[in-house]
């Protein structure tokens, strides 16, 4: 994926990053709600050079039928990458990261939906990722919550998501695609923080005990710092001037 | 299907009642993984195998060594991979065909614990730079269902791993050729071991069993490695968990999987 390059500086002596945010500054982020026409619910975000489109669908009748719940309605996530969205051309099937992805997501979002008011239904969300640069499940998973919560679909909570990491011996906020690529280690963290729950958490790459515990704190609090965007980005579309 | 529905109702509430009696259904501590068997070089004609017992769940695990050519981008390093499946007679429920998005993630899940360890040091497996490399297939096959395969696969790799001997093979000719007699054993740097955890309602049992994994509400699986750190780490399930839960389980699974690791060790001096 991104450029391998061994010389690059990951961590200056001042504690600026490769590309000059402080060690517990997020990249670029700009959400906004809606903008898809035939959507129920959708949102944009731009996160650092990440762009993606979430566009959801529902409630609405479960095809196959068979997939139908009685007690409850289902959720259903499909995170998807353009072939144009990396470096080099990615097949357009769906690859078994993304499967994992989409699965992960979808247990992330399911605790925040409301889904029990609607049995014998299913809620859709099509992620399409249009550009990825490192960090695309948290930045999705931030957009499907908007997403959701502009289709109008009964929520809990929204889960905001960024990741923390380990670059150059350091625990930092929302590692890039650089430092994850030559960094030590990735925790992608989605969490509720109305209900204080982490529902999304992995982890690649070697952490103390100490580090560990360091890392979720990290990703906490800056899913906090997208918490407060992704309300602004729902206020701005059903509040502000230029809704739509 | 609405019988079925109801006994799983009144199982997740009785284990639920224990649970808030301090109790599991098998009797075991919360903190108890189930009695874990591990049998060495089960599948003789493979490089190295284990075959493993966890409670009822039981795995295979065999592993392949052959030559390879390296990914374009990594000509310096030799390949792991580690696969799972579950096979049609592991389960009633499991069908044959492309495989579930469940089994997807088991088999990325234990493919990364064991690669984020850096448990084989994959630089020592390069035949020729950028021509020919190793490759180390850890292939797992699920023949008994009872829960958590996460660490049943893991630990049969792990087993399997450790006991494999890998052929030598000489850049001769532009091709690699097999040296007869020069078996070694992997370059095996650390020992990772997971540990998977679910959540029922407040409690966090380590090593759910089939009705446990059935009624949990989360789960989490934590890797660590031979020196007490963290390297790998999947939450899973439809609910989360707090904060000071995740802080937990980071324990639990440090605590547990050093007694695991010596399981693993024995099996390995075992087979020798």
């Amino acid at each position: 994926m991104g450029g391998r390059n061994a010389t690059m500086v990951l961590l200056d002596e001042n504690g600026i990053r490769c590309d000059g945010r402080k060690i517990d500054e997020p990249r670029r982020i700009m959400i906004k709600a809606g903008g898809l026409k035939n959507a129920d619910g959708s949102a944009y975000i731009e996160f650092g050079n990440n762009k993606i489109l979430v566009g959801v669908f529902g409630p609405r009748d479960v095809h196959p039928k068979h997939m139908s719940n009685t007690d409850t309605g289902i959720l259903r996530v499909r995170y998807h990458m353009e072939p144009f969205s990396v470096t080099e051309r990615k097949n357009p099937a769906p690859s078994r990261r993304e499967i994992e992805i989409s699965k992960v997501i979808k247990e992330a979002l399911e605790p925040a939906v409301m889904l029990e008011k609607f049995p014998r239904t299913a809620v859709d969300v099509f992620i399409e990722v249009l550009q990825a640069d490192g960090g695309t499940r948290c930045a999705a998973l931030t957009a499907a919550s908007v997403a959701l919560a502009d289709a109008g679909i009964p929520m809990r909570d929204m889960v905001a998501s960024i990741a923390a990491g380990k670059v150059a011996d350091t625990i930092v906020l929302d590692v890039n695609n650089e430092e994850d690529q030559a960094g030590q280690a990735d925790m992608p963290i989605g969490y509720m923080p109305s209900l204080k729950k982490i529902t999304l958490l992995q982890l690649d790459g070697i952490l103390t005990p100490e580090e560990y515990k360091k890392c979720v704190d990290v990703g906490v609090q800056g899913c906090k710092i997208v918490y407060e965007l992704q309300k602004k980005a729902l206020t701005d579309k059903y509040f502000g001037k230029g809704g739509d | 299907m609405t019988s079925i529905s109801v006994i799983d109702q009144l199982k997740k509430a009785q284990i639920l009642e224990l649970l808030e009696e301090g109790k599991r259904v098998d009797g075991r501590a919360f903190d108890e993984p189930r009695k874990l068997i591990i049998e060495t070089n089960a599948i003789p004609h493979a490089n190295g195998s284990a075959r493993v017992r966890l409670g009822d769940t039981e795995v295979i695990c065999g592993v392949k060594i052959q030559p390879d050519r390296p990914f374009p981008d990594t000509g310096d390093k030799g390949l792991f991979i580690c696969t799972a499946e579950l096979l049609p007679l592991s389960h009633p429920t499991v069908e044959t065909g492309p495989p579930q998005p469940h089994v997807i993630e088991l088999a990325r899940v234990v493919d990364r614990g064991i690669r984020e360890s850096h448990m084989i040091d994959v630089s020592q497996l390069v035949i020729e730079k950028d021509k020919s490399v190793i490759g180390v297939f850890a292939d797992n096959v699920v023949v008994d269902y009872d829960g958590n395969l996460f660490d049943a696969c893991s630990y049969a790799s792990t087993a399997a791993l450790l006991t494999s001997k890998t052929p030598k093979w000489n850049w001769v000719d532009d091709k690699p050729q097999l040296v007869e007699g020069g078996e070694t054993a992997l370059p095996i740097s650390t020992i990772p071991v997971s540990v998977t955890m679910g959540r029922i309602g407040n409690h966090i049992i380590v090593d759910p069993n089939g009705d446990e994994w059935d009624s949990m509400d989360a789960r989490i699986t934590i890797t660590s490695d031979s020196n007490g750190n963290i390297c790998a780490l999947q939450k899973g399930g439809s609910d989360g968990f707090t904060q000071d839960q995740i802080n937990q389980c980071g324990e639990i699974s440090i605590r547990v999987g050093a007694k695991i690791r010596e399981i693993l060790k024995e099996s390995q001096k075992g087979s020798q």
